[in-house]
């Protein structure tokens, strides 16, 4: 094949160009993330998915924040109190200034706060976190009152999943504003550069930003969804930061000179709803194949024993491969309402088969647990693992495994009676709320709470908690209802899952409990 | 005449495929299940499937579906917010440049490689390439891929391990490969997908060669003394052309449509790594035009091949073809 001198030429000015263009565009401090999670919208409003909120955090910011450990700190409020139950203060930060230069006012919060409401055709949108809010009053530029429609303590909390987005540029603007970086101009540690949907997304610093300045000068967000690719490049020096290592991968990492990981309990709790509504649940038969007369589950001794059978230790060390910690709460250590009494149940196979035969079942009977396959950390494992477990001491398990989106269809189908679910929160009192509460529509209590629990002790508790804004009271009632919850075993904690970033070994983290990556966290040693 | 008639096959066939996969996904479940914000109550997941059309009996979602997509909306995605066509056709690019890539590769290198085991098919070089071929068609992509990316990038540090490299635009459309580090992000993932094609363009050339070199009309242009060049050229490389370009034409649309497993291992940010991210959350109105789209692309395609029978082979004649 011949190629004409012109055609050469142009390579030749092309390849130059591409290499100037690469000199300049190389700054000292950049920092190039792997991420794990697809990246379906850059607007902060319309999916409350963490990937988007993760990419979303770093352009904007919320009233309050908080830190590593999940608890509340300021954000752009500096302070907050509560006037009385239904009034809410909020002090904003003073000269905080968006990416366009513009000032941060009541304004901007104010309409922030209502925009969630606006968005039509999210399927899961931010309107929960604001529904118990009644009205906003803009008391004047750097205050901002809230009344809600009930007395609310957890409204700091919600608040905090709340992006502040600049009223002048979000004002009429759809997700795909957002998407274009028209739109997307916030008050956060880093502006927008450039977005290429299901590739990555490009920052730089803004330093007007009124927090200690970020290390890193530009900041390169990548989405890698493949685990063993996102070790790869992290190994080859391609990425500076991987969130969510893969669980085979920590010990070569950790033996790696040059690189690290850095870990932390997760605030996701990896936990068995138990059927306790329907007399005779589907997928439960006796040991001889015949109907049950009666629902096993609903007998607090067959729930103790399922807890008993269950090796926590070995499946933290084992299936695991070390990622979990034994768990005995709604919440992760040092979560709002979690109580450090309430010890993990230790493996007692003997013990649980005394009980079953105490409860009527010597002989066990047949149970299928049902779970997914492609959302928590090694969750298919666990599921065969607890199956042995208690096919040990009698109750013959069968498992259920299925991609989430299926999986998720049989439960809303109620076609499940003992089913894996992993969940996060900022409060005891919050999960609780949607976890064990008795399901009650109109008051928007358990909708997750899949096995139907329902004590009224626990309900009381949890609403006295909620109704307080006072926090230590509403502390106290929150870890009270959750011990009450759990000792009833109102459904079967299996582990607190721990997260686990990979970096070079020249960066530092302060690994987050609420398992979000933040550019501006990480820092040169 | 032939051409319109494989017009209207051709929608029958993309009315079928919408309703067969319009109720598989119907069927897996609710997406507002996976995407609902788990804060919500009640309420408001029974306001949000409203909103969303879903609480609606099957055959009246589609047939929502059915009256948009005549006028060529095929509906919106759910978990972006932005009309599913336009998703498919922002990242179409970056597959088509890897599907093409990877093609070029294996014709580039498969027809050649099987010409000569063809010709010398008792030689150690013609066994070499029919082992070396037998590895490409049985060892799975995922596998070869990450030892790719584990021997050329993490230990040897030649290419970028994932993701694709800087664009140009090329009359509007996004390409890597003019860049010298878009071409290095684009090596890995092609030659990836390019080695089952490979092996099997090798295996096809092979055959049609070794069947061709025992045709009279080889030995009969042996005998009348043309140079061995030759009748390698004229005689028996242009009759194998036929059978592989059929070959490479429904391989290209199998290639394009299938480079899924390739896009998620190297990050590629293409249509098949959206299609993955779809099905995870049941997106459903990217997931039937995706499929459309490459249904669609498979009939061109084959239009495409007919077309060029007839330029390689005079017999073949478009208005007599059935």
């Amino acid at each position: 094949m011949k190629q004409s001198p012109r055609f050469l030429h142009g390579w030749a000015l092309l390849l130059c160009l591409a290499s100037i263009a690469h000199s300049a565009i190389t700054p000292a401090a950049e920092l190039r993330i792997g991420l794990s999670g697809e990246v379906t919208s850059l607007d902060p409003h319309f999916l409350a998915a963490q990937p988007n909120l993760t990419v979303a955090r770093h352009v904007f910011e919320s009233l309050t924040d908080v830190d590593p450990q999940t608890r509340l700190i300021p954000g752009l409020a500096e302070r907050w109190r509560a006037l009385d139950a239904l009034n809410w203060e909020f002090n904003l930060r003073r000269g905080v200034k968006f990416h366009d230069g513009t000032e941060l006012t009541a304004e901007d919060v104010a309409f922030s706060l209502q925009r969630p409401l606006s968005i039509k055709g999210s399927p899961g949108g931010f309107a929960s976190f604001v529904r118990a809010v009644e009205s906003t009053a803009v008391v004047d530029k750097y205050t901002l009152r809230v009344r809600t429609k009930y007395p609310y303590g957890a409204l700091p909390e919600e608040l905090n999943s709340i992006l502040i987005v600049s009223k002048k540029h979000a004002l009429n603007a759809g997700p795909e504003d957002f998407d274009s970086g028209r739109a997307l101009i916030g008050t956060g540690p880093y502006r927008f550069v450039r977005y290429q949907r299901g590739d990555r997304l490009e920052l730089a610093r803004h330093d007007g930003w009124w927090g200690r300045r970020p290390a890193w000068d530009k900041v390169t967000l990548r989405i890698v969804t493949a685990d063993p690719s996102r070790t790869a490049a992290l190994l080859s020096g391609e990425l500076d930061v991987i969130e969510h290592v893969p669980s085979a991968d920590i010990r070569n990492i950790n033996k790696n000179k040059k690189l690290r990981v850095m870990q932390t309990t997760s605030w996701r709790t990896i936990l068995l709803h138990v059927d306790q509504y329907r007399p005779q649940p589907p997928g439960i038969t006796g040991a001889d194949g015949n109907p049950l007369a009666r629902n096993p589950f609903m007998d607090r001794r067959v729930r103790l024993a399922i807890s008993k059978a269950i090796h926590r230790t070995a499946i933290a060390e084992r299936v695991m491969e070390g990622l979990a910690v034994p768990a005995a709460n709604i919440v992760s250590p040092g979560v709002f309402g979690h109580n450090a009494a309430l010890k993990a149940e230790p493996y007692d196979p003997e013990g649980a088969k005394r009980l079953l035969a105490e409860a009527g079942y010597p002989k066990g009977f047949n149970i299928t647990l049902a779970g997914p396959n492609n959302r928590y950390i090694n969750d298919e494992q666990i599921l065969q693992t607890v199956a042995q477990l208690l096919t040990r001491i009698g109750i013959i398990t069968r498992v259920e495994a299925a991609p989430m989106s299926a999986y998720l269809g049989r439960v809303r189908k109620e076609e499940t009676s003992f089913s894996l679910l992993g969940w996060g929160s900022f409060a005891a009192d919050l999960a609780l709320r949607s976890l064990v509460a008795t399901p009650t529509p109109d008051k928007g209590y358990g909708a997750w709470n899949w096995g139907r629990y329902s004590n009224t002790k626990v309900d009381a508790l949890m609403e006295q908690a909620l109704a307080s804004v006072d926090r230590p009271k509403r502390e106290a009632l929150a870890s009270a209802a959750n011990t009450l919850a759990m000792n009833d075993l109102a459904f079967i904690p299996v582990h607190h899952q721990i997260v686990s970033w990979g970096m070079r070994a020249g960066l530092s983290y302060t690994p987050r409990t609420d398992e979000f990556t933040f550019a501006h966290h990480f820092t040169p040693r | 005449m032939f051409v319109l008639r494989r017009l209207g096959q051709s929608a029958l066939t993309l009315f079928v495929m919408s309703a067969l996969v319009f109720t598989g996904v119907y069927a897996i479940g609710n997406p507002v299940d996976i995407l609902i914000n788990p804060q919500a109550d009640q309420a408001e997941i029974a306001q949000t499937i409203a909103r969303l059309g879903l609480d609606r009996p099957l055959w009246e979602q589609y047939w929502v579906f059915l009256s948009g997509a005549v006028s060529g909306d095929l509906g919106k995605s759910f978990a972006a917010s932005v009309p599913a066509i336009d998703l498919i056709l922002e990242r179409m690019p970056a597959t088509l440049e890897l599907a093409l890539m990877a093609m070029v590769i294996a014709v580039v290198l498969g027809i050649p490689l099987g010409l000569l085991a063809g010709l010398k098919p008792h030689s150690w070089v013609g066994r070499s390439i029919m082992a070396g071929s037998i590895l490409g068609f049985s060892l799975p992509t995922f596998w070869v891929g990450l030892m790719l990316i584990m021997v050329f990038s993490v230990q040897l540090g030649w290419l970028p391990t994932t993701g694709r490299g800087p664009t140009l635009d090329v009359l509007g459309i996004p390409v890597s490969f003019l860049s010298w580090d878009g071409l290095r992000h684009l090596i890995l993932p092609a030659t990836n997908l390019a080695l089952f094609k490979l092996s099997l363009l090798i295996r096809l050339t092979r055959a049609g060669t070794r069947e061709a070199m025992l045709q009279d009309y080889v030995r009969f242009a042996r005998a009348k003394g043309v140079a061995e060049r030759e009748v390698v050229r004229v005689h028996v490389l242009r009759n194998i052309l036929i059978p592989v370009i059929t070959v490479v034409g429904l391989e290209l649309g199998s290639v394009i449509a299938f480079a899924i497993v390739t896009e998620t291992i190297f990050a590629w940010p293409g249509m098949g790594k959206l299609l993955i991210d779809s099905i995870n959350v049941l997106d459903r109105p990217v997931i039937v035009a995706y499929l459309l789209v490459i249904v669609f692309m498979f009939i061109t395609i084959n239009l495409l091949v007919d077309v060029l029978y007839t330029a390689l082979d005079p017999r073949v004649r478009l208005k007599g073809a059935r």
